[in-house]
């Protein structure tokens, strides 16, 4: 029919059309990751490469499996709750290998007074005092050991 | 501190969308903007626009091959761009842009030119200079027929392509407009309106685009600038610019009126930092102005000169008065903080991936791409009778 | 106190038992774990946090954040009166090194800490055009940082501001719950590093979850409730000042 032969270069065109979008399909097949979609619109593996990040903290828990007696001090006083690594930061390396990597004793002028200093805006019920005038420069711990902070408990050995 | 003024959280401060992402609209809207006026011609029959119609459409195709680079240098691993092609999103907007700019390019742009000039690419590929006949012989696909049937069909074809090209160019850039508009999190963007505004933006700032392009092609060209061409972009603009003003007007009036909880945060940074790219760059000069002028061609009668001087003096204001406008949205989208308590500052460097030169060249590379273009499709009025011409005398 | 070597002898197996616990690597090997089990969240108990910036330190610790960004943030509000139209809020850094200490008596005061809102509709899922961020079937939100683009759309559109572009991956980050941690049973960074217990981990799948019996039983807030994202940090006693 005349009409394919003269638009002839307009199936053409549609051809490179639809060579295009097979060589499409085809590169899509190798490139797209093969976990994608598994569990909705995303690289289903993401999730397992993101749960095997580094842990820097060990948590409580596996502070008081080996310090049970600091554990015992602390549960009656009022630091029962704060965790140990709140104040001695992340010791995943020395729960790992306790010989190897020895934590670092918190200096209490800094480390107290982040939490215990004055402040109008901190609620009112919470332990706060004008460290200045508190201690008259002594350090925290002539006065109050940190794991049982009560003052009838005795300053830190 | 930094120009932080106020509370912002703390992850707000520094601004996520640069200079880069204001041209991006800016340029998709003078794509879509000079589509639509080649298309007044092709659809609509307006005969007297026709010396645009070729221009229109390799500006057109000169921005849109632009287009895509602002947003490449923008990402922080462009090479893991072709992403948006396999795994889509089809939540997110912006997962369209890649389908949306390929259907664009090629279905509609790059078809409609092709189908206009192949009469010239056949003539050309038999007696254009050897250095450059391959490139036509290209764009033959192979086929040299351009007997009458087939450049009927073609015209047939190419009608059509028009008409599902002005939804498309509709689309290519509204859903920029709807990028911004469905972002809840964001006051100053969030707005139905949005889409909508952007798309008469772009028709406004595309047409003034293709007047200046054609009154400057012809000045270089020394050819005699047709008037009753000009006079008639010139209306089209002028009517069109009214509509766009009045839906801003409209988006600004209801946000007054209402006062919202974000209107105070966002009517203060439109008097602080915003004042002189809102007020006096984007509304003053870029559209009062501009409106003023090309209304006082409507109603008075100018000698030629005075109205090709208004008609450039009105495009390049226009043109600055819509780059405003993108800047205001996306910039200005991201000076105020969404706790509606602070400000912070727009810190545009100058040499870097995301930098002033960087955008310059970005402007300026388009005007090189149509300057190659015209070499290799001229769209001179004149030129199309000579290639007619030469077409019948190589049969 | 010292500990004797009888003692070391006895404890260093159980330690070390602990640690292999902990050590387990991905859910699929972790035994126990299965993402159907869980839904997390948290519950953040405003007038027990003082402050201090423990959790910011610990977040920037366990997870590598670099300096000037926030996985986690405290803001401390200062309301006037009645205006709660017009809160001081201030952020110093985040609130990583605390705060400084107030003076003025009047009005309240509270700290606001901020993070992931872990939403169950999150914004920032449905506007990401890859799919490089998702909810997990368990319920936190990540990036996959291997395949996001970093095209910053999905940082618009969060409205609490808790996402960022990082400097040197070029990637989108945000507070990812401690993903690798509550896979293993242990709680996240910055609850382990809280003093008062003003941030504690729940999951909203276990009946038996104390946190969760408290989201259960007394009012709660989210933040921005109107934005409808489903957010799951839940805030005991936040203040309508609060934006």
């Amino acid at each position: 029919m005349s009409v394919f032969k003269d638009s002839g270069h307009l199936f053409r065109f549609a051809g490179l059309f639809v060579l295009a979008f097979l060589l499409f399909l085809l590169i899509r097949g190798f490139v797209v990751p093969s976990s994608f979609g598994q569990y909705g619109h995303y690289r289903g593996a993401a999730i397992d490469e993101i749960a095997a990040h580094p842990i820097k903290f060990a948590g409580h828990q596996s502070c008081e499996a080996c310090h049970q007696d600091i554990q015992d001090q602390k549960k009656t006083g009022k630091h029962a709750r704060v965790n140990c690594e709140a104040c001695h930061g992340p010791l995943a390396g020395h729960a790992d290998d306790p010989a190897s990597v020895q934590p670092v004793k918190p200096d209490t002028a800094v480390l107290c007074a982040q939490c215990h200093t004055a402040s109008a805006a901190k609620p009112k019920g919470f332990p706060q005092v004008a460290p200045a005038d508190h201690s008259t420069g002594l350090p925290c711990q002539t006065c109050h050991q940190p794991h049982n902070p009560a003052i009838d408990a005795g300053g830190a050995k | 501190m930094n120009g932080l003024e106020g509370f912002m959280y703390p992850n707000e401060i520094e601004l996520q969308w640069s200079v880069l992402i204001v041209l991006y609209p800016f340029i998709t809207g003078l794509v879509a903007g000079a589509f639509i006026l080649a298309s007044l011609e092709r659809v609509f029959r307006v005969e007297a626009v026709k010396p645009t119609y070729r221009l229109a459409l390799l500006t057109a195709l000169a921005f849109l091959l632009d287009a895509p680079l602002p947003l490449q240098l923008h990402l922080g691993h462009p090479e893991r761009s072709p992403e948006m092609y396999f795994t889509p999103h089809s939540t997110s907007a912006m997962a369209m842009f890649g389908y949306v700019y390929l259907w664009y390019l090629m279905a509609v742009l790059v078809l409609e030119i092709w189908l206009d000039y192949r009469r010239e690419i056949v003539a050309l590929s038999q007696a254009a200079p050897h250095s450059t006949r391959w490139i036509y012989k290209i764009m033959t696909l192979g086929s040299d027929n351009i007997s009458d049937r087939s450049l009927a069909i073609d015209e047939r074809v190419g009608w059509v392509v028009t008409l599902i090209g002005i939804p498309s160019a509709f689309l290519l850039h509204g859903y920029v407009g709807f990028i911004f508009g469905s972002i809840k999190a964001n006051p100053w963007w969030s707005s139905p309106m949005m889409p909508v505004v952007f798309i008469f933006s772009a028709m406004v700032s595309g047409i003034a685009a293709v007047l200046l392009l054609y009154m400057a092609t012809s000045r270089l060209r020394r050819r005699a600038i047709d008037m009753r061409c000009v006079d008639t972009v010139a209306m089209y603009l002028f009517y069109i610019f009214i509509i766009d003003f009045t839906l801003e007007m409209l988006d600004l009036v209801h946000r007054i009126y209402e006062a919202g909880e974000s209107f105070r945060s966002l009517n203060f940074m439109v008097h602080s930092r915003l004042y002189f790219s809102h007020i006096v760059v984007q509304i003053c000069l870029g559209t009062i102005v501009p409106i003023f002028l090309l209304g006082l061609t409507q109603v008075v009668k100018l000698n030629e000169v005075v109205r090709k001087r208004i008609y450039a003096v009105s495009g390049a204001l226009t043109l600055i008065g819509i780059f405003a406008m993108r800047w205001n949205v996306v910039i200005g989208g991201q000076l105020f903080s969404k706790s509606f308590l602070g400000y912070t500052t727009y810190k545009m460097s100058l040499v870097t991936r995301e930098g002033l030169l960087v955008s310059i060249a970005l402007t300026v590379l388009p005007l090189l791409f149509l300057a190659l273009l015209v070499k290799l499709l001229p769209p001179w009025p004149e030129d199309e009778k000579n290639a007619a011409a030469v077409a019948a005398a190589a049969d | 106190m010292k500990i004797t070597r009888r003692q070391i002898l006895i404890l260093l197996p159980a330690a070390a038992v602990a640690w292999e616990h902990v050590l387990a690597g991905t859910p699929e090997s972790a035994p126990n774990y299965k993402m159907s089990d869980h839904w997390w969240s948290m519950l953040i108990d405003v007038p027990r946090c003082i402050g201090c910036g423990n959790c910011v330190r610990a977040c920037q610790a366990e997870n590598d954040v670099p300096n000037g960004y926030f996985r986690t943030w405290v803001e401390r509000y200062h309301v006037s009166d009645w205006k709660m139209e017009n809160p001081q809020v201030i952020s110093p850094d985040g609130g990583k090194e605390g705060f400084p200490v107030a003076t003025d008596e009047q009005g309240k005061y509270f700290f606001v800490p901020k993070m992931c809102n872990q939403c169950a509709d999150s914004p920032c899922t449905q506007v990401c055009p890859v799919g490089a961020t998702f909810v997990t079937p368990d319920g936190a939100v990540l990036v996959d940082q291997k395949y996001c683009l970093g095209c910053a759309y999905c940082v618009q559109a969060c409205p609490y501001g808790c996402r960022y572009i990082h400097p040197q991956k070029r990637v989108a980050d945000k507070c990812t719950l401690c993903y690798h941690r509550i896979t293993k049973e242990l709680t996240t960074a910055c609850c382990e590093a809280c003093p008062t217990g003003a941030r504690q981990l729940a999951d909203l799948k276990d009946p038996r979850d104390p946190i969760h019996e408290f989201i259960r039983t007394h009012a709660v807030q989210v933040l921005k409730p109107q934005m409808a994202t489903g957010a799951k940090v839940f805030y005991n006693q936040l203040d309508g000042s609060v934006r």
